[in-house]
């Protein structure tokens, strides 16, 4: 067996932090079908969450093979942001997750496909998509920051609880060639920009937990977390081997 | 509070070169929400590259009923027609 | 998933809209023009008959108006409401392939239920009417959605079974004599091309895979077998809108020609799976050139139709769980477009 170069390890390791990122998002997102407030939106998440499954299918074929990776790691083994297992919550809840996410998707992977690195193909093809998740998440943060009284505190109250998951999106991941400090700008100054049309101001408050700070890529998650895993392993688990 | 959405008409053009063709209709609450439902729904297997969308209020109709007279006229013009006219075989570019 | 509109028969509770668009009415009366009224009713009947298609603003029997409302709500019904089944494994699918395609596919159904809906809104009946209906128990669904998905096996047997019932249900009525519905349902047949063959091999994989996968594979077919034939509404001289429809055009063939086209249909695909369907008396009659099958427990149909199936209430309750959680943000959207269509007109003047 051939020993794996230092580059290759890298690589694995940053696949599988932007892989898992998209895996555990479109898993939540899949979870609204059903239960969106009105048809059209049904449609909407769905799409952005075949969207995301797309990119962690690519991302997580590049670590390994998909399906081991995705149901038979074990809980410390994900290397996803913390934001993205966060559970959906009302509406509100998942379009701040939204916000917060696809804008700095967005930033990340356009990033990525301007460079040369071994990401820039997947991310040339991903940015178009995370364009218009950023537009969803977008649209959506206008009508309910400006819709009415109890839209706007649902918001309010969503943007709060997940804000201090985002400190962790900044952490430099290794493999990943961009600029860490600078995306952070772009994502907080288009952040504020919607926001600030929205009626909504940026939330106070530290952006990183005590325990949050880059645990997620480090393998450390919520509660919630486990559960979903749970219940996305456990029917490719109980028939070792099989093929589906 | 009202919570319904107005129904929009929506038109799709397939490809350039064609038109925009009614692909059918969807609820939004405005024409930035009704455009992007109407991506979802209408192009997700890559049917389109334009969309139009018209709240379906604003669309004037020509009769009330679709079999009416009101086009009757224009069937017993057949000299509108190419096919009214002969032409000798052989004869080309015509 | 394709649903279908199975006609809702003798027993169908009065007071709902399938009690009540049972007798024909030429709306003659209504006009006050007798004269008129007759003409109108003539011209129609001889468009239907030469195979035209009518369209919303043409003039229309009431009854003909009604009867359509009803099966395009419910059609439109069972799209969404069958959406639950097959989302119940969304998060649970053994393989990243399957998940895709299980997302896709209920995201399709979302889309049709869509299509279906508008289709029923060029007669003048609004969704949130039909909502309504829906979610107050007036209008039904298609019953099959009322069994529960229990393992991974049945999301093919839906795709196979389900779909595969309710694609020879509808592909009549993409030449169903009211324009907006055959159209919906051209569209929607041409989508759906994907959703019958992904629970074939769904089925395939797991008939050919481990014991424990074909025993899977063969305990969701025992299941869902009968009730997919009971899809396709009651036998023929008990259901009670049939011949209307199928003198409207609307309806193209009878309950009992569908099931027995399915019938013949399913029996060798379930041979090239390896799996048997679940009826002894299933055999080839050489003298008809079709199958023989067994009879078909319509007390059970009849039983859940009324709302004792397994999964009646869960599924209506989901339903309008979805609809009042999600209100205030349909009323957040419609009230920032009011606000933001009075700000631009008034930046106009």
């Amino acid at each position: 067996m051939t020993s794996t170069s230092g580059t290759d390890v890298v690589r694995t390791a940053a696949a599988l932090a932007l892989g898992d990122d998209a895996l555990i998002l479109s898993h939540r997102l899949g979870e609204w079908a059903g239960h969106a407030p009105v048809l059209e939106e049904e449609v909407a998440l769905a799409n952005i969450a075949l969207d995301l499954l797309g990119q962690a299918r690519v991302l997580l074929s590049l670590a390994g093979d998909e399906d081991e990776l995705a149901f038979l790691r074990e809980e410390r083994a994900f290397r996803n942001l913390q934001l993205v297992e966060q559970p959906n919550g009302d509406f509100a809840h998942t379009i701040a997750r939204q916000l917060y996410f696809s804008f700095y998707q967005h930033e990340l992977y356009a990033e990525l496909a301007a460079g040369d690195g071994p990401f820039g193909p997947l991310a040339a093809k991903a940015v178009k998509e995370t364009a218009y998740h950023r537009d969803h998440a977008e649209q959506w943060t206008l009508r309910l920051g400006d819709g009415t009284e109890e839209s706007r505190r649902r918001m309010r109250t969503a943007l709060d609880a997940l804000w201090k998951f985002t400190g962790e999106m900044f952490a430099p991941v290794d493999g990943v060639e961009v600029d860490w400090a600078a995306l952070e700008q772009r994502w907080l100054a288009s952040l504020t920009g919607v926001l600030d049309r929205a009626g909504l101001a940026l939330p106070e408050g530290p952006r990183t937990g005590a325990w949050a700070a880059g645990a997620g890529r480090q393998g450390l998650h919520t509660e919630p977390f486990g559960r979903m895993l749970a219940e996305m392993q456990h029917l490719h688990r109980s028939h070792p081997g099989a093929s589906w | 509070m009202t919570q319904n959405w107005p129904l929009w008409e929506v038109f799709v053009r397939s490809r350039r070169g064609l038109s925009h063709t009614h692909a059918g209709s969807l609820h939004a609450p405005d024409a930035e929400m009704a455009l992007r439902n109407a991506r979802d729904l209408y192009t997700r297997r890559g049917e389109g590259i334009s969309i139009w969308v018209v709240p379906s209020t604003e669309i004037t109709a020509s009769s009330p009923d679709e079999r009416d007279p009101f086009f009757a006229a224009s069937a017993d013009k057949p000299y509108r027609h190419p096919t009214f006219y002969e032409i000798p075989e052989g004869v080309r570019h015509l | 998933m394709v649903a279908v509109t199975p006609e809702t028969g003798p027993n169908a509770a009065p007071g709902t809209d399938a009690g009540q668009a049972g007798a024909q009415d030429s709306g003659v009366q209504e006009l006050g023009m007798p004269d008129l009224g007759a003409q109108l009713a003539a011209a129609f009947d001889a468009a239907v008959a030469a195979d035209e298609r009518v369209e919303p603003r043409d003039w229309m029997p009431e009854a003909y108006r009604a009867s359509l409302v009803r099966q395009m709500a419910q059609h439109a019904h069972s799209e969404i409401i069958g959406m639950q089944p097959e989302a119940n494994w969304i998060t649970r699918a053994p393989s990243l392939r399957r998940k895709a395609i299980l997302m896709a596919k209920v995201q399709d159904e979302a889309g049709h239920g869509l299509y279906l809906y508008s289709a029923a809104e060029t007669l003048g009946t609004s969704r949130d009417e039909l909502l309504d209906k829906l979610h107050s128990g007036k209008q039904k669904y298609s019953s099959i959605f009322n069994y529960p998905t229990l393992t991974w096996a049945d999301v093919g047997a839906i795709g196979w079974l389900v779909d595969g019932a309710a694609i020879t249900n509808q592909v009549p009525i993409c030449r169903c004599s009211y324009g907006p519905y055959a159209r919906a349902m051209v569209r929607i047949c041409k989508e759906e091309s994907f959703h019958q063959r992904q629970g074939f091999e769904l089925l395939m994989a797991l008939s050919k895979g481990t014991e424990a996968q074909h025993a899977m594979a063969q305990d969701a077919v025992d299941r869902w077998w009968w009730p997919s034939l009971m899809m396709f509404g009651p036998p023929d001289d008990e259901s009670a809108h049939s011949a209307q429809s199928m003198a409207w055009r609307i309806k193209r063939h009878s309950n009992d020609e569908l099931r027995q086209r399915f019938v013949d249909i399913a029996v060798p695909q379930a041979e090239a799976l390896g799996l048997t369907l679940p009826d002894p008396d299933l055999k080839w009659n050489e003298e008809r050139g079709q199958h023989d099958f067994g009879a078909i427990d319509w007390a059970e149909f009849w039983d859940v139709l009324k709302g004792n199936g397994p999964c009646n209430d869960q599924r209506i309750n989901q339903r309008r769980a979805a609809h009042e959680e999600g209100a205030w943000v349909r009323e957040a959207a419609a009230a920032y477009a009011e606000k933001h269509v009075r700000t631009e007109s008034e930046a106009r003047v």
